[in-house]
């Protein structure tokens, strides 16, 4: 029944059978779904769960243990001052970009978007050294910043620069094309009704594209807790430190302690799963509410 | 005008207030119609400022690095036998990468897009995963799965393959971190398509293979080459899930970031620079070719419609 005959199809046309010319044989749907699952199973479902329980594997004292190490403290601290300083950043660009891109029509644009997009292109260890080349001691700013006693790379601040490269288009990028989407008109009216620029900006155009923001932060995060090769070339390393979670995942193991670097993965893992969640809930929310403004547009019309 | 308090700050020098004030004039001449809301300079300078700041001036740094060597330098850098087995196996491991991907990519965005199963909306999910997993998580964790005694491992080892700690392995964490760009671009292209050139095919007599093949093929084509060429871009820069299930073996499986970062190890930024020119000249190619990808199907798809 691989084809459907035009006599069926003149026969019944309620019955299922014009619709299996539109579709594949019931098997081989069923073949294509298996593959589709156990693809997925062994890509990305195994090594997901293989986190959990090689943390486990000793027990979960051992795994609690993992976490009372100061080493592991300082990473996790440090990962969400890293973060909790790349991201509001991003944040700002990204709504500034945003709105010049958006509202406005001038020369060079589709560059400067092009220029936005360049971190997502450069591979995360040319980030790092890229920092590295700038601020390193045989860098441009280096004698001078070595004069000064100011430490950039192998520090804290080397660590945040070289995250906010990485991270630097989520949040621009997310909002970008939904404000264009949705032009200038609200805007405009809003002004001619009295309001300031700000006004504008907090009671119109913010509501109007929450859910993207949110969505753009939440990616933002994720990359910016759990970055590796930008950040491992300009951390140096130094155990309690510059390590970040992701660094002290590597130095545990290394060291052959694979319930303490799995623990500290767990976490991480953790953080994935959740910020996935986030996405899917604000996904769903951003299609109801475009589907009510489609809704609400149609019967104004 | 919000752009005037730039030029009214007071604690600004004469000379960086006659530039703020010529910025913003250059800023409202580039403006191609004039516009009634505000913050156009501050919005655009500050874009401006923060890109060049963070983005634009550290590449720089890389370019005029560059430009310091000797060509002999530089060409003894990134033609040494150990750099070209790593862009060998960089680029083979990404092609292959990205062909697994845009064969499984295509199997996975189509059920998802045309079938119903259940727990569809979160296998949907879990596709971003590698989006969302840190890669140096995603790396110890297809190391445990791939070793010898993992639970995949165990099952090739007998089989005589070895998957950890081999250029399988560098293909295999290729693959995972490269599967939802391939997936995510052909779901929107998937479920796009009108049915109408199916059905006429189909009521003109072909079967449903030939219907695939011909029809839905072909017209996804743009999205699914632009899958395989943003899973092959990331893969070529990868460096987090590769370097612990390959082993890091000179000449065997050692990848182009590492050398990078082994270089700046050993303090050789001049040689590491070298190497990173060559691994950004070849993502910049790539972005090039993603991006008249991106326009040509766009431009196909708004042809159609």
């Amino acid at each position: 029944m691989s084809v459907a005959t035009p006599a069926i199809l003149a026969v019944d046309p309620k019955s299922a059978a014009p619709r299996s010319a539109l579709t594949e044989p019931t098997w081989v749907r069923w073949i294509l779904i298996a593959l589709s699952l156990g693809f997925l199973a062994v890509v990305l479902l195994i090594p997901l769960v293989a986190v959990f329980t090689e943390a486990l594997r000793q027990g979960v004292r051992a795994y609690l243990a993992s976490f009372s190490d100061p080493d592991a403290r300082t990473a996790i601290r440090l990962t969400l001052l890293v973060a909790g300083i790349a991201v509001p950043v991003n944040l700002v660009f990204g709504v500034m970009a945003a709105w010049a891109i958006a509202k406005f029509n001038f020369i060079g644009k589709s560059v400067l978007i092009t220029l936005i997009d360049l971190p997502f292109a450069v591979s995360p260890v040319v980030s790092g050294l890229i920092y590295v080349l700038l601020f390193g001691l045989q860098g441009w700013l280096g004698p001078w910043l070595h004069e000064h006693d100011l430490k950039i790379i192998f520090a804290v601040p080397g660590i945040v620069l070289a995250t906010m490269f990485v991270t630097f288009p989520f949040v621009a990028r997310e909002l970008i094309p939904l404000m264009q989407e949705q032009g200038s008109d609200e805007e405009q009216a809003a002004l001619s009704l009295g309001a300031s620029g700000w006004q504008c900006f907090w009671r119109v155009t913010l509501p109007n594209v929450k859910w993207g923001l949110l969505y753009g932060v939440i990616l933002c995060n994720a990359r910016a807790m759990g970055e590796f090769g930008a950040v491992s070339v300009v951390s140096g390393h130094i155990r309690g430190q510059t390590n970040t979670m992701p660094l002290h995942v590597e130095i545990l193991y290394n060291e052959y302690n694979f319930v303490g670097a799995f623990a500290v993965a767990s976490l991480l893992a953790l953080l994935a799963l959740v910020t996935l969640a986030a996405k899917s809930l604000v996904e769903i929310q951003v299609r109801r509410s475009r589907r009510s403004a489609a809704f609400a547009g149609g019967e104004s019309a | 005008m919000r752009d005037d308090k730039i030029t009214d700050k007071r604690s600004l020098t004469v000379p960086s207030r006659w530039a703020a004030a010529c910025t913003v004039e250059a800023m409202k001449l580039a403006l191609k119609q004039p516009s009634v809301l505000p913050g156009f300079g501050l919005t655009l300078g500050y874009t401006l400022l923060y890109l060049s700041l963070i983005v634009l001036l550290p590449l720089l740094a890389l370019v005029l690095r560059t430009t310091s060597m000797t060509w002999a330098e530089f060409w003894g850098t990134v033609s040494n036998p150990r750099v070209v087995a790593s862009y060998r196996l960089t680029f083979g491991a990404s092609l292959v990468a990205a062909l697994v991907n845009t064969v499984f990519g295509f199997i996975v965005a189509w059920t998802l897009v045309r079938y119903t199963f259940p727990f569809k909306k979160l296998i949907d999910a879990v596709v971003d995963l590698p989006f969302a997993l840190p890669t140096a998580v995603s790396g110890i964790a297809l190391t445990a799965v791939y070793a010898q005694t993992g639970w995949l491992g165990r099952w090739l080892q007998p089989l005589g393959i070895k998957s950890a700690f081999s250029p399988l392995g560098v293909m295999i964490a290729l693959t995972f971190i490269g599967l939802p760009f391939v997936v995510r671009t052909l779901q929107p292209a998937l479920a796009d398509l009108d049915t109408e050139s199916e059905e006429a095919a189909a009521s003109l007599g072909a079967n449903r293979w030939q219907t695939v093949r011909r029809i839905t093929v072909p017209a996804i084509m743009p999205a699914l080459m632009t899958g395989f060429a943003l899973a092959f871009a990331r893969a070529l820069g990868e460096y987090g899930s590769v370097v612990f299930i390959s082993g890091n073996m000179p000449m065997r499986t050692e990848i182009t970031s590492l050398l990078i970062i082994t270089k700046l190890e050993q303090y050789d930024t001049t040689g590491a620079t070298a190497i990173a020119v060559v691994m950004l000249v070849a993502s910049f190619v790539l972005l090039l070719i993603i991006n008249t990808l991106q326009w040509w199907s766009a431009h196909r798809r708004g042809a159609s419609a």
